[in-house]
């Protein structure tokens, strides 16, 4: 019954922009915002998966590759861009000893040491944030992506407490007046709710890779990691990775090749 | 009984005059901070909880301490405690009001708090504080309120009330337990990451939440010369006692498993608290500020013939109660969330707004507590014919 809701409300939320996005190019003042518009076509060739994964050549993904990718997200999620401590994250970098803290990797190579690793919501298998939610406005799809009903967070913040991975940010306010480009396809957030990266949910399900693995230009692999046929699972075959915090067991979906 | 709080003495009105201030100050704070968003506090992402949700747990300690009270009397039927608890009763209202007041003012969207109920989410520790806590309030109140009303009459309360009081008893264990569950079990926080949190809530809420009840009834014995018995403060005083040992022991076993295990995680919060990382030592002087008073305090409350001195007592007490405040007040949220799961330091501190619409709600409990005490006292005095430090006629069974 709930996913059904959603899907209603997706579907609602869909055919909104539809229309809206008709009238707007019939008046002639937003013609290339009507074209980008999705339509019930565009929705019936979504990509598919049992779990969804993200494998990372952690060697490709320079700090300009690592900007470029965390632009491109924050532009299409209409991410606001607030200085400090109170900041809002979906992707970024960091260095081996803050992704990795578990590690302890003593005498790490010069190379990795100054690697910039991309850090983003893990989509954990067993998420502890969807556990701890009281509302349920962080949930799990069967596809493994972890989502948030922004209408229905209350802004407890319970979920940040239970991320051993400070993947979620909270709208200390509001977000609106520091959005650079707004993107009329996503959402905007308001005060007082936490948000994450969702893997692009929204662009799977009109067939299209998330905005970070477009941009990425094969640094970062997209795909069904319980396909041992798929790209992820052959570069993890082939390849050296790792998780964050496996000790945390909430299993990530995120791999790192080193 | 209601009428009983609309009469008092100018000291009364002034009492709850100056609280109402208070109130009244932060609560243009609270409009701020409704208005632009909680980016008035000093929260950030890496410390998402602070100074309102650690408030939030010590008062959910300070509740506790009617069982102190209620625990002796039902399951033991140690009478001297009759006209101290129903004192303690109406603390553990005011306590939890001000509890739920605390996580009201801590949430983005307070208007939507109804969807914790319309989304029961049986999986979720918080949901389950929620029903504990609003659970604790009504026991409290039906039991409190119906004891009080017999005892004007001068009736024997009925035998459900005793029942309630009972399963009010086991009730106040659950309030802690399900508040340390909250904590404990959140992996990646290891300040909070240990099996005998809940044990150390209860250890601590025995101690500082009866210790605050004894200091609010000696300054009330000043007040208006009632006299809960000198038997009773001084049984009160050995539960205190005892359970501040054990606090201190429960504490002692946190840094043992830290510190022999040599697990960097589990060091790190407790590096943070007594010694800073990386020069960040706001937290230094408060920690060990907690370890000297919480230490301190035993030496007043240890011996017996200084723990019955009334001003040792009172000294012991208060020692203990801002050791305990520091401990569980500041340190545990603080030391949980920092380091920060990138093992870095961000730090935290309230901001002013933060303490000033904290303070509101100590207000709102403190004027929910004088109105409550108010009626006990009136209702006793009454009874009693204006004798308030008679001894009481033996409760009868
Ligand atoms: S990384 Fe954190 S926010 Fe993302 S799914 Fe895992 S626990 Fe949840
Ligand atoms: S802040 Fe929102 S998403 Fe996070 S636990 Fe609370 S209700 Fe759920």
């Amino acid at each position: 019954m709930k996913s059904n809701r959603r899907e209603f409300l997706k579907l609602a939320a869909v055919s909104a922009m539809g229309i809206g996005a008709a009238r707007l190019g019939f008046l002639g003042d937003a013609p290339a915002f009507a074209e980008s518009v999705p339509t019930a076509a565009n929705f019936e060739e979504g990509l598919k998966a049992k779990h969804w994964g993200m494998a990372i050549f952690t060697a490709k993904m320079t700090p300009e590759m690592n900007a470029k990718c965390r632009k491109a997200c924050h532009t299409e999620h209409n991410v606001p861009d607030i200085a400090g401590p109170k900041e809002i994250k979906w992707f970024w970098g960091a260095n081996f000893e803050e992704s990795f803290p578990t590690e302890h990797g003593h005498y790490l190579s010069e190379e990795i040491e100054h690697r910039q690793f991309p850090l983003l919501c893990n989509q954990c298998e067993t998420p502890m944030c969807v556990k701890v939610c009281p509302t349920q406005a962080t949930f799990q799809r069967p596809d493994g992506i972890v989502m948030m009903d922004f209408h229905r967070c209350i802004g407890c913040r319970y979920c940040m407490a239970g991320c051993p991975y400070g993947a979620r940010s909270f709208n200390f306010q509001d977000p609106r007046p520091f959005i650079k480009s707004f993107n009329p396809l996503f959402p905007t957030r308001m005060r007082g709710v936490v948000e994450k990266c969702n893997f692009c949910a929204e662009r799977l399900a009109i067939g299209k890779l998330p905005v970070c693995v477009e941009a990425a230009e094969g640094a970062l692999v997209f795909g069904d990691l319980s396909d041992e046929q798929s790209d992820i699972r052959k570069a993890l075959r082939e390849h050296f990775a790792i998780r964050r915090k496996p000790d945390a067991g909430t299993s990530p979906s995120v791999y790192y090749i080193l | 009984m209601l009428e009983k709080a609309l009469k008092g003495s100018p000291r009364y009105w002034g009492t709850l005059i100056a609280l109402g201030l208070v109130m009244a100050l932060g609560l243009g704070f609270w409009l701020y901070q409704l208005t632009f968003g909680m980016k008035i506090t000093g929260l950030n992402r890496d410390v998402s909880w602070g100074f309102y949700i650690a408030q939030f747990t010590y008062l959910v300690g300070v509740a506790a301490s009617a069982v102190m009270l209620v625990l002796p009397y039902y399951f033991h039927h140690y009478k001297e405690f009759s006209k101290m608890i129903i004192l303690g009763e109406f603390l553990a209202i005011a306590a939890v009001v001000m509890c739920l007041g605390f996580i009201v003012v801590d949430i983005g969207q307070p208007q939507r708090m109804l969807n914790v109920l319309l989304n029961a989410t049986p999986h979720s520790v918080l949901f389950w504080d929620m029903v504990v806590l609003n659970g604790y309030l009504f026991l409290n109140i039906i039991v409190g309120w119906t004891s009080l009303q017999y005892f004007k009459n001068d009736m024997t309360p009925p035998k459900w009330v005793k029942i309630l009081a009972i399963v009010s008893v086991i009730w106040a264990f659950s309030i802690h337990t399900v508040t340390a569950f909250l904590y404990a079990g959140l992996p990646g926080r290891h300040y909070f990451l240990t099996a005998i949190m809940a044990a150390r809530f209860l250890a601590s809420a025995f101690c500082s939440g009866p210790a605050i009840l004894l200091l609010l009834v000696l300054c009330l014995r000043r007040l208006t010369g009632f006299d809960p018995g000198q038997k009773a403060i001084n049984r009160l005083a050995v539960i205190i006692t005892y359970a501040m040992c054990v606090n201190i022991f429960f504490f002692l076993l946190e840094v043992f498993t830290s510190f022999y295990s040599n697990m960097p995680g589990h060091i790190a919060p407790f590096k943070y608290l007594f010694t800073g990382i990386d020069g960040h030592d706001m937290m230094v002087p408060f920690m060990w500020t907690a370890v000297v008073l919480g230490l301190g305090c035993l030496l007043f409350l240890i011996p017996t013939p200084i723990r019955q001195n009334p001003t040792a007592l009172t000294i012991g007490l208060i020692m203990l109660v801002i050791a305990s405040w520091i401990d569980k007040g500041l340190g545990l949220l603080i030391g949980g969330f920092t380091p920060n799961p990138f093992e870095t330091v961000t730090v935290y501190s309230p901001t002013v707004p933060e303490i000033m619409i904290s303070l509101m709600v100590f207000a709102l409990g403190g004027i929910v507590l004088t109105v409550l005490w108010k009626i006990a006292i009136e209702v006793r005095s009454e009874v009693e014919g204006g004798n308030l430090s008679m001894v009481p006629p033996p409760a009868a069974e």
